[in-house]
C-alpha cells in the first residue's frame, strides 16, 4: 500500500486547532456571527466518525477530499474547485422550494438549520471515473426537508439546481456543461434514509470546493449525482433533466446508481481506486449500500435504466 | 541555415531536455508530491508528453522540408524515439501502477473500450518503426521499404489523436486544438508535394 507520505499532509489536529484559530480570529475580529452558530452545530470529533466506519473503510483525510474534487463550476481540472473557488461566496444563502408544493417558498439557509438537527454520516464516494473515498459528512435526512415542503401527492421526483454565478465560478464562462447543472431523483430515492443534505464534513461547514453551503449526498450513486451549492429544489410528476445524462444520454443515465454491470465506455466501473491507497479493489453493487437500497429497484431492469 | 554540425553536436542536449520531465514526474511520483491521485497524474503527464513529441516529429520533419532548414532532420529519430519511451512509461504506468499486472482486466479493458484499443494499437505500431529506426536497417531494407515503414506514423498519429480524444470527459477544447495542429501540418505536406519547386524546398 502506498500512502501519501505523511510529511506531505497537514496533521488532523493541527488542520483542527487551525481551524479553531480561525473561529477564535473571527470571533474577536466580527464578534458575533452566524457562522459560528451554524459551525458550532457541527462535530469535532473524530472519533465519533471512525465508530461509523465500515470493515474495511479508513476515512479519507481533510486534505484528500478538500484538494481532489469534480466541480465543473470551478473548472474540470481536479486542483481547479480548492484553487479557483476563493471569489465563491455562500453567505447569505436561500434555497428556492418550488413546483408541485402546496405552497412555494424561500427558505434562508439558517432558518432551515433552526429547524432540523445535523447528524453525522460516513459514507463512500464512488466517482464515475474509478476513484473512491471515504467521508465523514455532517447534514440532514433530504426527507426532513421534503415534509417542510409539502409536497403534492402528484409530485413524483425532485430536481436539484445549482447556483449560476459566471463571475464567481470561473468554469461557468465556458461552455463545459449546459448551466446550472441540475440533478434529480426519483421520490422514494429522496425519501430514503441514506440519502442527506450536506452542510459539513469533518466537523465544518462545507467548503466552496465540496458545494458550500449545501449539496446532496447520495451514497450508491455515483458522485455526479450529488449536486453541490443547491438553491432550488423543484418538485414534478416526470423524470426530471440531470445535466450529464442530457449531455451524453448513452453514457449516463438518470438512475447512475453504482452498478459494476453497466459498462461505460471510459472507465472500467468494476474496480476503483480509493484515494491513498495503491491497489484498486472491487467495485461494490450500489456502492456496498445494497441491503439498503436494492428494495427501490425491485422490478427494474437495470441495464435498460442506468 | 542551420548547419548539420550545429545539430549533431547539440543532439545529448536535446535527448537530455526531452528526458528531463520524465525524471522529474517519476521524482515527484516517488516523493509523493503528484497530488492525492499520483497514478491518474503520473500517466496523464506522461501521455499528454508523448502526444506533445509525436506532434514535434512531424513538426520537425515537415520544417526540414524547407531547404534552410534541412538539418533539422537529424533530429526526427532522436525525437521519434523519446516519443515512443514516453508512450511506454505511459503504458507501463496504466499496466503497472493502475493495474498491476491484472492481465486478464487490461485484456477486457483493450477490447471493450475503444480509447483504450487505439491507444494499445498506437504502441504496438510505433515497435517497428524503433526497430527500424538504425542506420544498418535503412540499409538493409532500402530506403524505398524503410519509408514505406514509417508512414506508420501518420496512422499512430490519427490513433493517439482518437485516444485522447475520446478519453476526455467534457471539455474537448484541448484534443480539438491538437487536432487542429496535425490537421494544418497535414495541408503543409500537400502543399510543400503538389504545389512548390524544388528549389525552394527539398
Amino acid at each position: 500500500m502506498s500512502k501519501i507520505p505523511s510529511y506531505e499532509i497537514t496533521p488532523y489536529s493541527t488542520y483542527l486547532n487551525r481551524r479553531k484559530f480561525i473561529k477564535i480570529a473571527s470571533a474577536i475580529s466580527i464578534g458575533s456571527s452566524l457562522s459560528l452558530a451554524v459551525k458550532a452545530l457541527h462535530s469535532d470529533d473524530k472519533f465519533k466518525f471512525s465508530n461509523q466506519l465500515e470493515e474495511g473503510d479508513e476515512l479519507n483525510t481533510f486534505e484528500e477530499i478538500s484538494t481532489y474534487n469534480n466541480f465543473y463550476e470551478f473548472g474540470v481540472d481536479k486542483s481547479d474547485p480548492s484553487e479557483k473557488s476563493d471569489k465563491f461566496n455562500s453567505k447569505p444563502w436561500s434555497i428556492k422550494i418550488e413546483g408541485l408544493v402546496s405552497k412555494p417558498f424561500i427558505i434562508h439557509l439558517e432558518d432551515l438549520l433552526q429547524k432540523i438537527s445535523i447528524e453525522d454520516r460516513v459514507y463512500r464516494l464512488r466517482c464515475v471515473e474509478g476513484w473512491s473515498m471515504v467521508i465523514p459528512w455532517q447534514g440532514f435526512p433530504l426527507s426532513k426537508l421534503i415534509e417542510l415542503s409539502q409536497p403534492l401527492n402528484s409530485a413524483k421526483f425532485i430536481q436539484f439546481e445549482t447556483v449560476f454565478r459566471p463571475e464567481e465560478m470561473p468554469g461557468q464562462t465556458k461552455r463545459i456543461l449546459p448551466w446550472p447543472y441540475v440533478e434529480g431523483l426519483r421520490m422514494d430515492e429522496a425519501m430514503h434514509p441514506l440519502t442527506i443534505l450536506s452542510t459539513g464534513l469533518y466537523g465544518h461547514n462545507l467548503l466552496n470546493q465540496n458545494g458550500a453551503p449545501l449539496r446532496l449526498v447520495v451514497p450508491w450513486k455515483y458522485g455526479f449525482k450529488s449536486i453541490k451549492s443547491i438553491v432550488a429544489i423543484r418538485f414534478v410528476d416526470r423524470q426530471p433533466s440531470a445535466t450529464w445524462s442530457m449531455v451524453t444520454p448513452s453514457e449516463y443515465g438518470f438512475y447512475s446508481n453504482v452498478n459494476n454491470r453497466v459498462h461505460h465506455p471510459r472507465w472500467t466501473q468494476g474496480t476503483e481506486r480509493r484515494i491513498g491507497e495503491f491497489l484498486r479493489r472491487p467495485t461494490l453493487m450500489f456502492n456496498g449500500y445494497e441491503s439498503k437500497v436494492a428494495h427501490l429497484y425491485k422490478e427494474m431492469d437495470l441495464n435498460k435504466f442506468y | 541555415m542551420i548547419s548539420s554540425r550545429l545539430i549533431n553536436k547539440n543532439k545529448p542536449v536535446v535527448l537530455i531536455l526531452l528526458l528531463l520531465p520524465s525524471f522529474i514526474w517519476i521524482g515527484m511520483f516517488l516523493k509523493g508530491s503528484l497530488g492525492v491521485n499520483p497514478i491518474d497524474i503520473l500517466m496523464d503527464k506522461l501521455g499528454e508528453m508523448a502526444l506533445r513529441l509525436l506532434i514535434l516529429v512531424l513538426v520537425v520533419s515537415s520544417l526540414s522540408k524547407i531547404i534552410f532548414l534541412r538539418s533539422l532532420q537529424n533530429l526526427r529519430r532522436l525525437i521519434g524515439l523519446v516519443t515512443f519511451y514516453y508512450i511506454f512509461l505511459h503504458l507501463t504506468c496504466y499496466v503497472f501502477l493502475d493495474h498491476f499486472f491484472n492481465f486478464l482486466f487490461i485484456l477486457k479493458d483493450v477490447v471493450k473500450r475503444p480509447f483504450i484499443t487505439y491507444g494499445f494499437l498506437s504502441f504496438v505500431l510505433l515497435i517497428p518503426l524503433v526497430f527500424t529506426s538504425t542506420n544498418n536497417m535503412l540499409k538493409k531494407l532500402t530506403f524505398k521499404v524503410w519509408k514505406k515503414i514509417h508512414y506508420l506514423i501518420y496512422l499512430v498519429t490519427v490513433l493517439v489523436l482518437l485516444h485522447f480524444y475520446l478519453l476526455t470527459k467534457a471539455d474537448k477544447t484541448e484534443p480539438l486544438i491538437y487536432v487542429v495542429i496535425v490537421t494544418f501540418l497535414f495541408f503543409f505536406r500537400i502543399f510543400i508535394k503538389f504545389f512548390t519547386r524544388r528549389s525552394v524546398l527539398r
